[in-house]
């Protein structure tokens, strides 16, 4: 089996599975890496050797896109080289360094499709750092890759799709949800109805998740404004303010938050792909064009890593990808434009839903703003929102300055989790929009990079190193 | 289309370009930065932070004195310490020829007074066990010691200011003349500036601006490239360097370990500096052979920054031979955060007194003519 046009897909999600089984049918034989230790990614994230919950309680009414996807990457395995476990941490001149169980290798490649997922949009708000205060994603995923709870009282807060969803999954496995805390207001729904309703079976299905907590008697608040989530060595209980202006305190043992998802773009940015201004999803996102081209000639991107449009956006855009890149490679494979001319049109319509979704559950643009100065904003770095602002006094033009003067963005994780944070509280200290202000730069390695294994794969003049 | 008149115009918002300003201004005599992004953001902002005079070749060390006095005293000068901290330099030989080289040099500095001491293989090993037995033996500097670029610059822009001092950022100057008797810059933004004298701290990109001046000088961009781990316990407290500039490294207290030795690149018209990950494989390995215990941590960034070097590794601090009022200083070649504050009070004192106690006579750019 070789790589025949040296084909690289990065991520093992719904957009990378769809690539792969395009390009396998068209008889080509692509590298997959990925980071988990099976396929699926965070939405279709399979549970370890040995775990026997079944797929329908895993992933509710998913279970057959599940299990499809599952097993099409089964069928694969013969024609792909998968290589699980493994992360890219650098993009350079058409090869990508990967970081996994054999170490590093370089993987050399003309076409590459990212296909690098989400992950969950969080803002800090005062005592997110107490244990037991975990994402709306990570709470998910605790339940359905292992069958854990994170806790045994539990709030869920923030807004998006996820919200009702994981509060559903918790109290249907028995779990004692605490209350479904959601900073959406009804009236921010009405003015995008119709673009709702192009959702269809989707937003029914959501709208059947709040009936049955409901039904149960859990408590659902709407139009919340989260104040801070109390505790002293863990998390006792969550304190906001409800829709009619009141302090309310919710006793709790653990607290699962975000809103929404933001888009895993670092490796986009690091291949030099041009990154434009997204209005509403307040983010710098990878330019792309309507087949999933970006910018630069044989890189494609698809699925949520490209912009979020949820699982089933992921399925069509991996598999536009892949037959792009079949029709724009000039082989003579016949390209097939009208299951693409299909796909755009099923993309448009998840897109018309998707924009209706975030205003219907809009990202709290004013919560940073209004954040207590001691509330810690970087955890790797412990930089608060008041350093941010302080950090004013050397007058940061940008984001990239005020990294450099606070540290903010600077640690493990490179700003992946506080950037949005970051960048929102400095847009509104200066006065300027959140585009003005930029965007923290990417840097390899993307996730951090073990100096023993690394240098031992460096490809040095023999003489020179052991003569150091 | 503005023109701003001053007495003194400074092209580059470095270290050196600054510090001159902020000299200047104190002085009450008028100045104007021009920098082309913004202060301190290019390599006085993205160096490893080393101040030194271990191993510094012997034209520097007058200048590297001058230096010293400012770094300790910059509290009271830029109102920030920008985290300098005196602790000690050791570079690091891997062979007796290293150690008879350093010794040599050692001696040679003593007439400088940096108190450097060689220290034997068995004592740099029972002083620093983590060290991996690449480790040869050592020349110690007590007296050299290491702070946070990310400061320096805008420090020096913010104190400048406050003294009077006017700091434009995002303006590239694209031309240069002498109109009678004084001299006209003009910006890619269209903005332009008279001036009595002109200082050229343009880094990495003074070279294209002597070149306007028509006295050419070869400056290579030189892009060291640098990592960063993850904080761990603070084992290392001295600076070191490996000779031969393979490794040299830091750990700051709150445990980040900050390292480089290899070149990245760079694209002069971009501005910005990039690691290239196979030259970080190689920095790498090298690391964990001068520091084994490191092979067990993690690298959470890499970057690079572009730095104007010449062929002799010694910067350009002296008037223009052409153009009567200008006056160069560039092409530091890695050794420009050490020496950049001390190259401010410099440069000041020729600007306004036409002449300083400070030798620097091996940096005329007559050198190169």
């Amino acid at each position: 089996m070789t790589n025949t046009k040296n084909i690289l897909i990065v991520g093992a999600g719904p957009a990378g599975i769809r690539a792969a089984k395009v390009l396998v049918e068209n008889g080509l034989h692509p590298i997959v890496v990925d980071e988990a230790p099976a396929s699926g990614g965070q939405i279709y994230r399979q549970q370890p050797p040995g775990f026997i919950r079944s797929s329908r309680d895993r992933y509710g009414f998913e279970s057959d896109k599940a299990d499809f996807l599952h097993s099409s990457f089964e069928r694969l395995l013969d024609n792909i080289d998968y290589r699980p476990n493994t992360g890219v941490w650098s993009l350079e001149k058409n090869i990508a360094f990967t970081s996994g169980p054999e170490g590093i290798n370089r993987i050399p490649f003309e076409n590459l499709f990212l296909c690098t997922g989400g992950v969950d949009r969080v803002l800090p708000i005062p005592g997110w750092t107490l244990p037991g205060t975990y994402t709306l994603g990570g709470a998910q995923i605790a339940l359905k890759a292992q069958g854990c709870l994170i806790g045994e009282q539990v709030v869920f807060m923030g807004s998006g799709p996820l919200l009702y969803l994981v509060a559903y999954q918790y109290a249907k496995v028995g779990a004692r949800v605490s209350g479904v805390f959601d900073t959406a207001k009804l009236s921010d729904a009405l003015p995008v109805l119709p673009g709702l309703l192009s959702g269809g079976v989707t937003l029914a299905k959501g709208i059947w998740y709040q009936n049955w907590l409901r039904l149960r008697g859990i408590t659902l608040r709407r139009g919340i404004v989260p104040i801070k989530i109390e505790g002293d060595s863990a998390i006792s209980g969550f304190l906001y303010r409800n829709s009619r202006g009141r302090e309310k305190y919710q006793k709790c043992d653990s607290l699962a938050f975000s809103w929404g998802v933001k888009p895993e773009c670092q490796l986009a940015e690091l291949a030099g792909c041009k990154m434009v201004f997204d209005d509403m999803a307040r983010q710098w996102l990878p330019e792309t064009d309507e087949d999933c081209r970006s910018d630069i000639k044989g890189i494609y991107l698809a699925g949520d890593g490209a912009s979020v449009m949820g699982a089933d956006a992921a399925e069509f855009r991996g598999e536009l990808a892949a037959l792009t890149m079949l029709a724009d490679s000039d082989s003579d494979q016949s390209s097939d434009n009208s299951r693409r001319s299909y796909l755009k049109q099923r993309l448009k319509r998840l897109a018309h839903f998707r924009e209706a979704l975030e205003h219907a559950l809009p990202y709290p643009k004013g919560l940073m703003a209004s954040l207590p100065n001691n509330t810690l904003i970087c955890r790797c770095e412990g930089v608060t929102a008041g350093d941010i602002r302080l950090g004013q006094a050397l007058r940061p033009q940008e984001i990239n300055r005020a990294k450099a003067y606070t540290r903010v963005g600077m640690g493990r994780c490179q700003g992946r989790m506080c950037g949005i944070a970051a960048a929102e509280i400095l847009a509104d200290e200066k006065g300027v929009s959140l585009e003005e202000v930029g965007r923290l730069r990417g840097q390899a390695p993307i996730k951090p990079l073990n100096i023993g294994i690394a240098g031992a794969a460096a490809q040095d003049d023999p003489g020179r190193a052991a003569s150091i | 289309m503005s023109i701003v008149e001053t007495e003194i115009a400074i092209i580059g918002g470095g270290i050196v370009g600054l510090s001159t300003a902020l000299h200047v201004a104190r002085r009450g005599v008028p100045v104007v930065v021009l920098e082309k992004r913004q202060p301190g953001a290019a390599a006085s902002g993205v160096n490893f932070g080393g101040v030194r005079r271990n191993g510094r070749s012997l034209e520097e060390l007058p200048l590297a004195a001058r230096a010293l006095e400012i770094w300790k005293s910059l509290p009271v000068l830029v109102g920030n310490d920008c985290e300098y901290q005196e602790t000690g330099h050791l570079k690091v030989a891997r062979n007796e020829d290293d150690m008879e080289a350093m010794a040599a040099h050692a001696n040679e500095q003593a007439a400088y007074d940096c108190g450097v001491e060689m220290i034997s293989r068995n004592a740099l090993r029972a002083k620093y066990p983590w060290f991996g037995d690449v480790a040869y033996g050592a020349a110690w500097c007590p007296t050299d010691g290491q702070a946070n670029p990310r400061l320096l610059g805008p420090a020096f822009a913010e104190a400048a200011r406050q003294a009077g001092a006017h700091v434009y950022e995002d303006q590239a100057v694209v031309s240069i003349e002498k109109d009678g008797e004084t001299l006209l810059l003009q910006t890619e933004h269209g903005l332009e500036l008279r001036a009595s004298q002109v200082v050229n701290a343009a880094g990495a990109w003074a070279g294209l601006l002597a070149g306007l001046l028509r006295e050419p000088v070869e400056l290579w961009p030189m892009m060291p490239q640098m990592a960063v781990t993850e904080p761990v316990p603070y084992f290392i407290e001295p600076a070191l360097g490996v000779v031969g500039g393979d490794v040299y490294l830091r750990q700051i207290p709150r445990g980040n370990i900050i390292f480089g030795g290899r070149s990245g690149s760079a694209d002069l018209e971009e501005g910005f500096g990039h690691a290239i990950s196979e030259e970080t494989l190689c920095t790498l390995e090298r690391v964990a052979m001068v520091i084994p215990d490191m092979a067990n941590i993690n690298v959470i960034r890499l970057w690079s920054g572009v730095e104007g070097c010449t062929t002799d590794h010694l910067p350009v601090i002296s008037p223009s031979q052409t153009t009567p009022g200008v006056f160069h200083a560039f092409g530091f070649s890695g050794h420009g955060f050490c020496l950049g504050p001390g190259t401010g009070a410099v440069l000041s004192e020729i600007l306004l007194d036409g002449e300083t106690q400070t030798d620097i006579a091996a940096f005329d750019i007559g050198r190169f003519s």
